[in-house]
């Protein structure tokens, strides 16, 4: 082999294995994108027998599936917005104040944020059995906040530090309050922070399963995951276009916030901050 | 006047008011946060049951739940499961086709990286339970996987009966890797050129500038990484039970879905506490190792 053919070679081999990988990663999802809009679909991945939007349609206008969808945006979005105003609220004092147990109390939130929550939910079942909170929709959602708080209260605070505290003091002397203050000044700096922690506390319960599987009973309370996860076991072997409409309608909401979110995340994607997935 | 109204704030702000405004988050996270773990511990001490005697009559066992632990084989088999998840879908899989995507990437068109790029992340931004749809109809009997094999003239294989391990790992990978890959390739495009440069210019090879040069330097994110990779993995349950079950037999039931069986479909809770302190212990440590690897 010359060293030319060698040089070419290399050239080529990172495109082909990338190009391989692209492919591996692409036929499953080609898959439900292609069965959503087929009248036909079956379980493997073929061209369409004939197009159509009637998966969605139907999907769209059955009233329970409508329902799911509600209760999911209500749930993720109540939880985002309590993390959000609790977070805030949370990281003024640890970002303004000198307090004694500030650096212990941060690692502990730090650690909680990486705890497998996988691993508290038989308990948690119990206390919720207890408070009379089983099958309650609001439950949940206190759940999901006291869940998703670490990360909220690690991420506010960081992003609180890089708001300048002379602007909050200006506004002090002109009479605000401190929480005028916050509210009107150090807040609207920190939009790109608090969109950033919305976006990924919501996608983050949107996408949830596990939780309100375990802490909900009666159908009428599912929200769109579990409702999936039934349409999956009752029609799911039939009705492949069906399932798979569904399925793409339940992602859409996860894959906007993800675009959204790369607005706001200006420097990047660093380890800083202990994302979760 | 107006710094007396500064002074003023600053003085209260040393004071007590940040109880309250730590209150209604500490609040929040006591209750349905820390409570819950304090619990784990005291129910896998108990013989709590959802239905028949135990479930009216709270016990306290002793360690019977854990010598029972130790001597039920399917705990063994689940560890076992679990490690092997572990290993196979974080640590391997999402870790090394993570950074080797990142690698491929540097330096590639710009267009290429874009495509392959979003494909990637399209895997990790779908919700766990249509991820574990599409890699279901993937491996299913007349799915993806065998329409292709059929092309090719070779006969088909019952994957999720099969080697239903094999399938749940590749599907964990394909909805994790994009965060690995994302790290590494902020990691790696902060690693100077110059120093990779300046070891080719000593007659390195691209191997020896990859394993000497630019892997050292992006140590430390390769070990944060894989403490969260790891601690995301472990707590995984709705992709294998979408997909699998558990089963077939105890093939695929890793810790979390042999604590979900135990405690909601034996109703077996104590029982059921005790496999999640089990979880919640290698959790812990894996959690501590990460915040080392933090404050440094």
């Amino acid at each position: 082999m010359s060293a030319k053919q060698r040089k070419w070679i290399f050239q080529i081999l990172p495109y082909s294995i990338l190009a391989l990988i692209g492919v591996c990663f692409l036929l499953p999802l080609l898959w439900v994108l292609v069965a959503s809009v087929d009248t036909n679909a079956m379980q493997s991945l073929k061209t369409p027998t004939h197009l159509t939007g009637n998966n969605y349609v139907d999907v769209l206008t059955n009233k329970d599936n409508q329902r799911a969808f509600l209760i999911g945006l209500f749930m993720s979005g109540g939880q985002a917005v309590l993390v959000v105003i609790l977070g805030l609220l949370a990281a003024y004092p640890l970002s303004r104040y000198q307090l004694k147990y500030k650096k212990p109390f941060m690692l502990t939130i730090l650690f909680m944020t990486s705890l497998p929550i996988t691993a508290v939910m038989v308990p948690v079942y119990q206390l919720f059995l207890s408070l009379k909170l089983y099958n309650n929709i609001f439950g949940v959602i206190l759940f999901f906040v006291a869940s998703a708080m670490p990360y909220g209260i690690w991420m506010l605070k960081n992003f609180m530090d890089s708001v300048p505290s002379e602007l909050e003091e200006a506004a002090w002397i002109d009479g605000a309050s401190v929480f005028v203050g916050i509210r009107k000044v150090v807040a609207p700096l920190m939009i790109p922070g608090i969109c950033t922690v919305a976006i990924f506390t919501f996608s983050g319960s949107w996408g949830n399963f596990f939780v309100p599987y375990i802490l909900l009973q009666s159908p009428e309370n599912f929200p769109a995951s579990l409702k999936i996860y039934q349409f999956f076991g009752q029609y799911g072997m039939a009705d492949y276009g069906k399932l798979a409409a569904f399925s793409v309608m339940y992602a859409i909401p996860s894959v906007m916030l993800y675009i959204l979110s790369q607005r706001f995340m200006s420097k990047g994607f660093g380890m800083q901050g202990g994302m979760k997935g | 006047m107006s710094s007396l109204a500064v002074q003023g704030m600053e003085k209260r702000r040393k004071t007590w008011t940040w109880v309250y405004f730590l209150l209604p988050s500490v609040a929040i996270m006591l209750v349905f946060f820390i409570y819950p773990i304090l619990l784990t511990v005291f129910y896998s001490f108990t013989n709590l049951a959802l239905t028949g005697e135990a479930a009216k009559d709270l016990q306290f066992v002793g360690l019977d739940n854990y010598t029972r632990m130790f001597e039920d084989p399917t705990v063994r088999t689940s560890i076992w499961n679990t490690l092997v998840f572990l290993i196979g879908s974080a640590v391997i899989g999402q870790q090394v086709l993570g950074f080797l995507i990142a690698l491929f990437m540097k330096h590639r068109n710009k267009w290429f990286r874009r495509v392959i790029g979003t494909i990637v992340l399209a895997g990790w931004v779908t919700p766990e339970i249509v991820c574990a749809l599409c890699l279901y109809s993937f491996f299913g009997d007349e799915g993806t996987l065998n329409a292709i094999l059929q092309s090719f003239g070779m006969s088909e294989v019952t994957w999720l009966y099969t080697v239903p391990m094999i399938t749940i790992i590749l599907a964990n990978i394909w909805h994790g890797t994009a965060f690995s890959m994302l790290v590494f390739q902020a990691a790696l495009d902060d690693v100077p050129s110059e120093i990779e440069e300046a070891a080719i210019v000593d007659g390195a090879s691209k191997w020896q500038v990859l394993m000497r040069v630019t892997i050292p330097y992006i140590k430390e994110t390769i070990t944060t990484n894989m403490m969260l990779v790891t601690l995301q993995t472990l707590g995984v349950f709705g992709l294998i039970y979408a997909m699998t079950g558990g089963g077939p037999g105890t093939s695929t039931t890793t810790l979390p879905i042999f604590m979900y069986n135990q405690a909601f479909v034996n109703y077996q809770l104590g029982y059921g506490t005790a496999i999640s302190l089990l979880l919640l212990f290698i959790g812990i440590i894996l959690s501590l190792f990460y915040i080392r690897s933090m404050k440094e």
